[in-house]
């Protein structure tokens, strides 16, 4: 019970990365956006090569940092990975998004999202392999926190849940404090009135695909660290990552946070009384019994 | 030579079956611009619905009703129209995405559900025990085959003039009329929510008569024939057919097959064994790429719609 709880926090971190950037997306950009979830995917592979490269140079980077797994190498990587994957968002965009949005159909957005899914997904498989891997071969024991109940927390799961929480306190100091935060909020509210008050709408639109990117590459590292890498990630993680988005609200970042950690601790509680096998069905669920709830998730607002 | 012509049969036979849901969808998306991201669940829902409808008894899951076979055709396609009235009534009035969303919810747990409920589906052996009707009165294979072909042909004739019907129908400019401009559409005294629930439950159940027709054919289903990638086939056939045109979406139907069909087999015959484990990967990447290439380079697809005007409106 606790077990599941904790763990659900942290698959919960993780979702919330990934589903801020998606519900900024959808907000701004009006459309569901199902290669999100691939940008995790980018995030987690950039790392892995920027890790064996990091390590191949400077090999004294390769020392872990005790008592993670977690190497000094892997931690630069990770720097690396966001700005590659924020990077390929804007390129995907500037290919695909922008050309079709110039066109005016939000719904064939959608559309190729799908392809562009399909396309990365296959492509990551195709260059890395379809095995899954793992950044660090070294066993990490798992953390007796408490005997009874018996729950187990490996150290690399609280960095992960402490590194994701300062991105999202950071995230909120930006959104809330900064001239270019009030700017990106103005544009999501109304992009045509803010465009008036003299912002640039594709510097924005352009800002919200590089945020979106460096989050997921940052989501994508952490469920490598905790779990592994492979090529099917995104098509794991992209419904629990709409189920946040929805359950907090289309274009609500803070719902979009609480949305990940309702999404994860659900899903790992429903293990308690369903096999296991069910839980890709799970975030569904969720959508399912939010639609029926509160059709706006619980900080949206109603919008056509 | 007979071996060319039954394969020949096979082909044409899985290329019509999948042009039925490709016409299917070609209402819900083409006519009605819903965006339906769960093709597979549908078809899906008609594929298990008929075989547990009309197939025999088994002992560790139920079913086998051994319903007359058109019934359990019917059951299987009302089954599937069940399932989209279900997703349409919670998302259709909310924005466009959520019903994309929803739809895609619904593939993924559909799957989910008959990989482990092995009571009710067989789980991940499939569900057997199907008989294809009227097989013991026809010796030979290969005259089945054509037969069941001349049956899918019908069907799917019918389908086509059932759509083009519906689509120069008062009924069908209002499904334009809701697509291009909802806003005013309503106006005019029209309910778009419950117009584009219609069409989607007739979408979803003409989807659901593939899938039935479909697990007919292979006497057998399995959670591997309701994978995402039906559902990527199915929209890679009608954005290359061309959105809102029937027979735009058939032949996108016979052109997609046929390059997934041929590219299969070459990449199994002349790519070294290295690559060929790569095989679906290479075309699943095709199929994407033709997916964002039309829609950037060719939206309306190779037959574009033929924008109906009234006779009031050429004056």
């Amino acid at each position: 019970m606790i077990q599941s709880l904790t763990d659900g926090i942290l698959v919960g971190a993780i979702l919330s990365l990934g589903a801020i950037g998606l519900t900024m997306v959808m907000h701004t950009l009006r459309f569901a956006n199902f290669s999100h979830a691939e940008l995790l995917s980018i995030g987690a592979y950039s790392a892995l090569v920027c890790d064996a490269l990091f390590s191949g140079i400077l090999p004294s980077l390769a020392a872990a940092i005790s008592p993670l797994s977690m190497t000094w190498a892997l931690a630069l990587a990770m720097v690396c990975a966001m700005s590659l994957t924020g990077l390929s968002a804007l390129i995907i965009d500037k290919f695909v998004f922008k050309r079709i949005r110039e066109k005016g159909d939000e719904l064939s957005m959608v559309f190729a999202s799908f392809g562009v899914a399909l396309i990365i997904r296959n492509l990551l498989g195709l260059i890395f392999g379809l095995k899954s891997q793992l950044y660090s071969k070294d066993i990490v024991f798992a953390v007796v926190l408490s005997h009874d109940p018996l729950v187990l927390v490996k150290p690399d799961q609280v960095f992960v849940l402490i590194a994701a929480v300062i991105i999202m306190l950071v995230m909120h100091y930006f959104l809330s404090r900064t001239t270019l935060g009030y700017a990106l909020r103005a544009v999501a509210e109304n992009a045509s009135l803010a465009e008036v008050s003299g912002i640039r709408l594709s510097h924005m639109i352009a800002l919200i695909w590089v945020i979106g990117g460096v989050l997921a590459a940052a989501a994508g590292v952490f469920y490598g660290l905790t779990n592994h890498v492979s090529p099917v990630i995104g098509r794991d993680l992209v419904l629990p990552i709409f189920a946040a988005t929805i359950v907090g609200g289309i274009g609500s970042v803070y719902g979009a946070v609480l949305g990940g950690f309702v999404v994860g601790i659900a899903t790992n509680m429903a293990l308690l009384v369903l096999p296991s096998g069910y839980s890709p069905a799970m975030p569904f669920v969720i959508i399912l019994v939010l639609l029926l709830v509160r059709p706006n998730g619980l900080f949206g607002e109603t919008q056509t | 030579m007979i071996g060319i012509l039954s394969y020949l049969v096979f082909f044409v036979s899985i290329a019509s079956i999948l042009a039925i849901a490709v016409l299917g969808l070609n209402l819900q998306w083409g006519n009605t611009g819903l965006f339906n991201g769960g093709v597979v669940a549908f078809f899906g829902a008609g594929a298990y619905g008929t075989l547990l409808l009309g197939g025999t008894p088994q002992p560790d899951h139920i079913g086998g009703f051994e319903l007359f076979y058109p019934l359990a055709l019917l059951g299987g396609a009302c089954a599937a129209a069940l399932l989209a009235w279900f997703v349409g009534k919670l998302t259709l009035h909310l924005r466009h995405d959520y019903l994309a969303i929803a739809t895609f919810g619904v593939a993924v747990t559909f799957e989910n559900i008959m990989r482990n409920a092995e009571g009710f589906s067989g789980g991940a052996k499939g569900l057997r025990g199907f008989e294809r009707p009227l097989e013991n009165w026809v010796s030979n294979g290969f005259t089945y085959n054509l037969a069941f072909l001349t049956c899918i042909a019908v069907i799917l004739i019918c389908t086509y003039f059932f759509l083009e019907r519906v689509v120069q129908s008062p009924f069908g400019r209002l499904l334009r009329a809701i697509r291009e401009d909802e806003v005013a559409a309503r106006s005019l005294g029209k309910n778009p929510d419950r117009i584009r629930l219609i069409a989607f439950v007739t979408g979803s159940f003409i989807v659901g008569v593939s899938g039935g027709l479909y697990a007919t054919f292979y006497a057998f289903v399995s959670p591997q024939d309701v994978l995402p990638t039906l559902t990527f086939q199915i929209w890679a056939m009608l954005i290359v057919g061309g959105a809102g045109n029937n027979r735009g979406a058939i032949i996108g139907t016979f052109l997609i097959w046929g390059a997934w069909t041929t590219s299969g087999w070459s990449l199994s015959r002349f790519a070294p064994v290295e690559i060929q484990i790569y095989g679906g990967t290479l075309q699943y990447i095709m199929i994407g790429l033709v997916i964002v290439g039309m829609l950037l380079w060719k939206p309306q697809g190779l037959f574009p719609e033929k924008l109906v005007m009234s006779n009031s409106g050429k004056k």
